[in-house]
Formats: structure tokens, C-alpha cells, sequence
């Protein structure tokens, strides 16, 4: 395995971005859980959907396009996906979920159309849809570099805004903390990390990695801070195992992620009513 | 010397919503140091009290000075620290500690994009240690009890250094057997850190032993002064101030 990575650039570039995006989904997971957001996190992932469609299909029908990575298509889609929720969250404020239904089957429906414009299903798709060990280039780990690095530097010097207002809005707001902006960065990263993560967990799965690691640490962490580590471990942990086994397996990696996390997520439900 | 004003000074406030006069003619004043209860029965304005001494509500008619500034040239809001009702917007399951709650009150202090050092670390166990919650430190606020949690939001609201903290109905939610020990609490905050307090409730008799002035709101602001002249009004002038008969002195008298 080891020997493979430094032969090969595709696992490189595949295991980089595992590794990263793996410390930074949870992280941003974590604040997603805690606020109640998580659905959030899934109808982001099915816009993006439609922004890559929107992009392989632009690509296939206009030379100009073909080298711009659909990636980029997926962030915008995602950040304008992201603007839209909030607004209609605004719209509906007795009923703040519905923006999630609204988003989520305007997202496929949007992709679909794209897709059969595109002439349907490739190999190209069902990489992005369920992620892939051999599909990532060094352009999709650049990006990933460059969205984690921001990130990370507005997690570090948010973190205290970040947390004061997943923990208390009310309080945040009648403080005189700028709550607004300080949510809109947030959603605004959170629609980034999701167009970075998808291609390695997939559309279909990248929520899980928000979520799953996150309902695993809550249960056994003290405070805000532990939860972020063990989120992060465990996040980390699935990643790699699930990169592994899809690449000695042949599978697609979204799956094998994913199941990994929901394990670590039993284990840790199993060891706590143990412990009790 | 010159006197120190008072923190707070209400003058011939009146407020309406719509056409219905909430507040009429309320002068208050407090002192520096005082520990104040207001109290009232529900729906007698205590809230719309509390929310344009907070500049949250604009009184239709006369003012409010704190610390000797009128209200809307008032810069300094972190002197005034607040608790709102216990649960009203915070999630019990969140996976937060009490030092990190407690932090939390620092977050407008230590301004945007800074991080809490050793300063606002000590100044969190001291806070913490005030209310008496330092052996809690590490403990997530939703293992609890909501006295505890109180206690820590109390912890919360004072870790900034306000001049006074205004708690509206801090005992919602805290069981009958610890409400002696949180008000204890509240007048060791008073006397030994010498912070004003003003004490919003409905419930007037568990509070007649404790503070030092008293202000029954219904409306009009009834009485405003010392907890020695309170207990000195016969049943008939309190019933006359309150609005109906009340029994909230058996608290006060041994039988």
C-alpha cells in the first residue's frame, strides 16, 4: 500500500485529500450537529450535484469549458445553494426546514435535467456521486488544499463567535456579537467543504462524514473542544480505513467511508451502555 | 465628595402597545449596591420594564439614565450584566462544559478574531468560583441540575465584570429546596462583590427576607423603597399596592 501510494500520483492526490478532507468536515461538522443543521449539510451536497452536472455538461457542449474542473461548478452552486436556504429559511420562518426539501429536489431535479442533457450516466458521474480512489487530480487536491486552509484559519479565529453561537443564538445576538456575518461565513464555508469532500465520499455521502463522526464523539465527549478532537479522530480514522479497503477491494470509497464511521458510531453507543 | 449616581434611573416613563397603556408614571431609582426585587404579577409590565432599561424597548415618554448617562448616549453595556429565564434559548444536550459556558460571556470583551488567554481563563474560575461551581468546571452544563445551570448562566453574565445584573425570574426551573441556597448565593454576589442587583419575579414572598429595597409593579410602579418600610405596611395598604389580597408576608413571620 505504501509502496503503491508513492508509485502511483492518482492514490496520492486521492489519500491527500482523504487525509484533509477528513480533519475538516468533522470540524465544521461539529457546529452543523450542535445546531440542528445537519439536513443542511445533505441538500447543499444535492445542489452541487447539479453544479457538477452543470459542469460536465458545459464542458462537453462548449470546448471553452472543457478545461475548467466541474469541481468549481459544484462550489458555486453550493455557495449560491447555501445564500438561497437562508433566504427561504427567511421566507418560511414558522417552518424553517422546508428550505431543505425545496433545495434538495431542486438541487437533483436541476442535476438530472443536466445529466440527460450530457447524455446520461458515465463512469465520470458515478464518481462524483459516490466518490472514487482513482478520479482525483492534482487540480480537485489543490482545491482541497486551498478551501481547508480557510477553513481552518476562520475556525481558529472565529471560534469563539462560532461557538457562543451554536451554543446560545439568542445570547450571541443580544451580546453584540455580529451574529448575521458571522453565519453567513459559516454557511458559506460549509458549502465549500461540502464541494471539496464530494469527491472523495461522494454527493450521496458527504453529509454522513459531517454528521456521523459528530453523533459518535457527542456521545462520550466533555465539552465543545473534545468533541471537535474525537469528531476529527474518528473522521480521520474513517477515511483512511475506508479509502484502504476500497482501494484493495475495488469499491467505491463513499460506501466504504461511510460504513466505516457507522461502525465507530455503534462501537462508541455499544461501549457507552457498557459502561453505565 | 460627589455622590455616585444611581445605576439606574428611571424618570416618568410611560410605554403603550397599541392603545393599551402598559406602564404609567414609573420613577425608579437604584443605588449602587442595592440588592432590588421587583416584583408583580404576570402580565403587570415587568418585562417591558426590563427590555427599555435594556434599550431593547424606547419608552414613549420619559427617560432612563444608567450610571448617570442618558440611555442613548450609553456606550458601556458590558457594566450591565443580564439572565434571562432559564431554557429559553439554549439546547440542554449541547456537548459544552461550564468553563466553556462561562467563556462564552467573554466573547464581545475579547473582541473578533482574538482568543481568550490566561487572563480570561482566571477570570472564568473566578467567576465560576463565585457561584460556587468550581468543582463543576469540567462538567457538561446538560448534566446539570437547572439550579446549576442557573448558576452557571449567573456565572456567565458576571465573568465580564458588570456593575449590576438584572435576573429576571432566575428560579423558573430551580426545585423548591435549592432556592434558599440560590438566593444565598445572590447576596454573598451582592455584599462581597458589591454588585447591584435587580431581581425580576412574580413571586414576592420568597424574596421579602432578601433584598434590600422593594418595587411592586402593576402598571404603576406601587412602592419603591426599603424592605424595613415594606414590612411595615398593613395587609390592607399591600393589598391596596398589589392590586388584590396577598398573603406574601407568611413567609416572612415564623408560624
Amino acid at each position: 500500500m505504501i509502496e503503491a501510494i508513492f508509485t502511483y500520483e492518482f492514490l496520492q492526490n486521492a489519500f491527500l485529500s482523504g487525509a484533509i478532507i477528513g480533519v475538516i468536515a468533522p470540524l465544521l461538522g461539529a457546529f452543523i450537529v450542535v445546531r440542528r443543521l445537519s439536513l443542511i449539510a445533505d441538500a447543499l451536497s444535492h445542489v452541487t450535484l447539479s453544479g457538477i452536472a452543470a459542469g460536465l455538461f458545459l464542458g462537453q457542449t462548449i470546448p471553452a469549458f472543457a478545461a475548467v474542473n466541474p469541481l468549481y461548478f459544484g462550489m458555486a452552486f453550493s455557495v449560491g445553494g447555501s445564500l438561497l436556504i437562508e433566504r427561504l429559511r427567511n421566507v418560511y420562518k414558522h417552518y424553517q426546514e422546508l428550505a431543505i426539501p425545496i433545495m434538495m429536489s431542486g438541487g437533483i431535479g436541476i442535476g438530472v435535467i443536466f445529466i440527460s442533457l450530457a447524455d446520461g450516466f458515465n463512469t465520470d458521474l458515478f464518481s462524483y456521486l459516490f466518490g472514487s480512489v482513482s478520479a482525483v487530480s492534482r487540480g480537485d487536491l489543490y482545491a482541497v488544499i486551498g478551501i481547508s486552509a480557510i477553513v481552518l484559519i476562520t475556525v481558529y479565529f472565529l471560534y469563539k463567535e462560532l461557538f457562543i453561537l451554536s451554543f446560545d443564538e439568542e445570547y450571541a445576538k443580544a451580546s453584540g456579537i455580529p451574529a448575521k456575518a458571522v453565519h453567513m461565513a459559516f454557511i458559506i464555508l460549509t458549502a465549500l467543504v461540502i464541494a471539496v469532500s464530494m469527491r472523495i465520499v461522494g454527493v450521496l455521502l458527504v453529509s454522513a462524514l459531517m454528521t456521523l463522526p459528530v453523533a459518535a464523539a457527542m456521545r462520550v465527549a466533555k465539552g465543545f473542544k473534545q468533541t471537535i478532537w474525537l469528531s476529527v479522530l474518528f473522521g480521520e480514522i474513517s477515511v483512511i480505513t475506508g479509502l484502504i479497503s476500497a482501494f484493495y477491494l475495488d469499491l467505491a470509497p463513499g460506501g466504504t467511508i461511510v460504513v466505516t464511521s457507522i461502525l465507530i458510531l455503534l462501537g462508541v453507543i455499544i461501549w457507552k451502555k457498557e459502561k453505565n | 465628595m460627589k455622590e455616585k449616581p444611581p445605576v439606574i434611573d428611571i424618570r416618568d416613563v410611560n410605554f403603550r402597545y397599541d392603545r393599551e397603556n402598559v406602564l404609567e408614571h414609573i420613577n425608579l431609582s437604584i443605588p449602587q449596591g442595592a440588592f432590588v426585587g421587583l416584583v408583580g404579577p404576570n402580565g403587570s409590565g415587568k418585562s417591558t420594564l426590563l427590555k427599555i432599561i435594556l434599550g431593547l424597548l424606547k419608552a414613549k415618554e420619559g427617560g432612563v439614565e444608567l450610571f448617570g448617562i442618558p440611555q442613548d448616549k450609553f456606550k458601556e453595556w458590558d457594566r450591565i450584566g443580564f439572565v434571562s429565564q432559564k431554557a429559553n434559548s439554549f439546547n440542554t444536550g449541547f456537548p459544552a462544559t461550564v468553563s466553556e459556558v462561562v467563556m462564552g460571556g467573554l466573547t464581545k470583551k475579547i473582541g473578533l478574531f482574538r482568543r481568550p488567554g490566561q487572563k480570561e481563563k482566571e477570570a472564568v474560575a473566578q467567576a465560576v468560583r463565585a457561584v460556587g461551581m468550581e468543582t463543576f468546571l469540567t462538567r457538561n452544563i446538560g448534566d446539570l441540575s437547572g439550579g446549576q445551570q442557573q448558576r452557571v448562566f449567573i456565572a456567565r453574565a458576571i465573568v465580564s465584570n458588570p456593575s449590576i445584573l438584572i435576573l429576571d425570574e432566575p428560579t423558573v426551573g430551580v426545585d423548591s429546596q435549592n432556592v434558599d441556597s440560590f438566593y444565598r448565593m445572590l447576596t454573598q454576589l451582592n455584599q462581597e462583590l458589591g454588585i447591584t442587583l435587580l431581581l425580576v419575579t412574580h413571586d414576592i414572598g420568597t424574596i421579602t427576607d432578601k433584598v434590600t429595597h422593594v418595587a411592586c409593579l402593576n402598571k404603576y410602579l406601587h412602592f419603591h423603597g426599603s424592605m424595613k418600610q415594606f414590612v411595615e405596611l398593613d395587609e390592607q395598604e399591600l393589598s391596596d399596592l398589589y392590586g388584590h389580597g396577598i398573603r406574601l408576608l407568611d413567609h416572612h413571620h415564623d408560624h
